[in-house]
């Protein structure tokens, strides 16, 4: 576990050093090429999953949580609940999850297959660095789109809890986002922001790790591709709970 | 070997274990320049190891592996990158990257790694891929063509750089005698038209004796013989006998062999 993490973190660093030593001879670190056609696929492709999921999440949250409040008279509090939830907690964390399950998974077993046909090793052999050439642009593409990719689920799951709310307790969708609004703290929003950026750098660089670390042929690559979404998503879910920890103490006294 | 020839890579007492499994227990080789070393050895008996050794991307446990006079096995990153420059690798497998056509993968260590126009590199591949005769492949992609194909632009990919030195690993393994022949001729002419030295791995007799200019002989992790190919043909060395023979019985299967 530890010799993982200090791999990952190895990765990281060699990926840092092999994009400067590029810099330094005047050249762009990555080809914009792949670099797109990973945005693409992580962030266009990913948006239908994550709009819908969080559509129907949001919507649960407020149709369980209101009657919960009914009983009490304090169902105008479901939009507040389901705004703090999810910009805070709810958006980075699933659709963390959702992007470890189905990017991190394509970039296991694409790395992984490129590992065990040697063309990795093929690339470093002509000269060309291959953490800059494939992992730079797959861990920026994931690190960049994520936290935009929890800004569509944010919003999906509002309204979502919106058209649920109208219907069940009665409450307008403008004072449904109103009120919303108004709960939101921008402490949330940031702390929301950061733990994107955060998820999205760990799916990127364990997916990458263990794609380049396949052993063992195609066997191999169905191991770490199934290794790399169960670790990015307990790593996600471990920093998850760490960061919340960590806001709780220094902000929610 | 005389000592007018130069030497473009040598290997000092070089060891190499993964693990406790020791693969290579002092190798020592010297590679003359413009030759074409074949290097013989049994499967598994670390031979690919010793090309990956010399394009540094493995490291020895210990020794010095040399490219032109420099040692590269404690080189920095960005240095040793320059040197993989000058060297060009055929794979067993050929290991053309899949996701890019022939063309693409031909262009692309001169797009990553030179500052060649569009028509320069579109030329160098031209001309490259003439050499091996396989002009018609060039917007193929690599799944589509046959094993002997990919073999093909693998070489292609190889001197894309004009290298200084070439490094095959088993170049004629699994294909037909005459496609193996045909690997054969392009290994011996693409070697003399770019004035390159060319290393070559092997366990296929035959193959070897047409190509080489100098053989060696890798048994249990040590370089036992080097030499021309005519004493080795002639060779009073047990283990090399049986080598070229193909004897079951002698003593690279000591032990193993039923009498
Ligand atoms: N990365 C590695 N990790 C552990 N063992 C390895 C590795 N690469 C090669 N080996 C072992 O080293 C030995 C020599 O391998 P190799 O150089 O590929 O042999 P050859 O090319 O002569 O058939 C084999 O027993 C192989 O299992
Ligand atoms: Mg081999």
């Amino acid at each position: 576990m530890l010799q993982h993490m200090s791999s990952i973190v190895w990765l990281l660093i060699h990926t840092v050093e092999e994009m400067g030593d590029r810099v330094a001879r005047g050249r762009f670190p990555f080809r914009l090429s792949i670099f797109f056609e990973q945005t693409e696929r992580t962030g266009v492709g990913s948006i239908p999953l994550v709009s819908l999921v969080s559509f129907f999440i949001g919507l649960t949250m407020a149709l369980l949580t209101g009657y919960q409040l009914q009983t009490f008279g304090q169902e105008r509090l479901v939009p507040a609940l389901v705004g703090i939830a999810f910009t805070r907690e709810l958006g980075p964390l699933m659709t963390g999850i959702m992007v470890a399950a189905r990017i991190g998974a394509a970039y296991t077993a694409e790395l992984g297959t490129m590992t065990v046909s040697e063309e990795v090793e093929a690339i470093e052999a002509m000269g060309i660095g291959p953490l800059r050439f494939l992992v730079s642009p797959r861990v920026l593409a994931v690190f960049l789109l994520l936290p935009c990719l929890v800004v569509i689920s944010d919003v999906t799951a509002m309204t979502g809890a919106a058209l649920i709310s109208r219907w069940a307790f009665d409450i307008p969708f403008r004072s449904f986002f109103d009120i919303a609004l108004e709960n939101v703290l921008i402490r949330d929003i940031i702390a929301g922001t950061v733990k994107s950026f955060l998820f999205g750098l760990i799916i990127g660089l364990v997916s990458c790790y263990k794609g380049l670390s396949v052993r063992g042929g195609a066997a191999g690559v169905g191991d770490a591709t199934t290794s790399s979404v169960v670790t990015s998503i307990t790593t996600v879910i471990g920093f998850d709970t760490l960061c919340n920890i960590v806001i709780v103490a220094l902000f929610d006294k | 070997m005389n000592d007018a020839e130069k030497t473009i890579v040598e290997l000092r007492d070089v060891h190499l274990a993964f693990g406790d499994n020791e693969i290579l227990s002092g190798v020592n080789l010297a590679i003359p320049e413009r030759g074409r070393v074949v290097i013989l050895g049994q499967s598994g008996g670390g031979k690919s190891t010793m090309l990956r050794l010399i394009l540094g991307i493995l490291k020895p446990t210990s020794g010095g592996v040399l490219f032109k006079g420099h040692d590269i096995t404690g080189m920095k990153r960005r240095r040793l990158n320059q040197m993989r420059q000058r060297m060009g690798m055929v794979y067993q497998y050929s290991a053309l990257i899949s996701s890019l056509s022939v063309r693409d993968n031909l262009s692309l260590p001169l797009e990553e790694l030179t500052r060649k126009t569009r028509a320069e590199i579109d030329k160098a591949v031209d001309e490259k891929l003439a050499m091996v005769g396989m002009t018609e492949a060039r917007d193929k992609m690599p799944s589509e063509l046959s094993g002997g194909m990919r073999k093909r632009i693998g070489l292609a990919r190889g001197i894309i750089m004009d290298p200084q030195l070439i490094l095959y690993d088993e170049p004629s393994a699994g294909l037909d005698p005459v496609t193996s022949s045909v690997i054969n001729e392009l290994i011996i002419s693409l070697s003399d038209a770019i004035g390159a030295t060319s290393i070559i791995v092997t366990h296929e007799m035959e193959s070897a004796f047409k190509i080489a200019t100098h053989m060696a002989m890798l048994f249990q992790g040590r370089i036992i013989a080097s030499d021309t190919p005519e004493n080795f043909k002639s060779s009073t060395d047990p283990v090399v006998a049986q080598f070229i023979s193909g004897d079951t019985i002698g003593p690279i299967n000591e032990g193993t062999a039923k009498p």
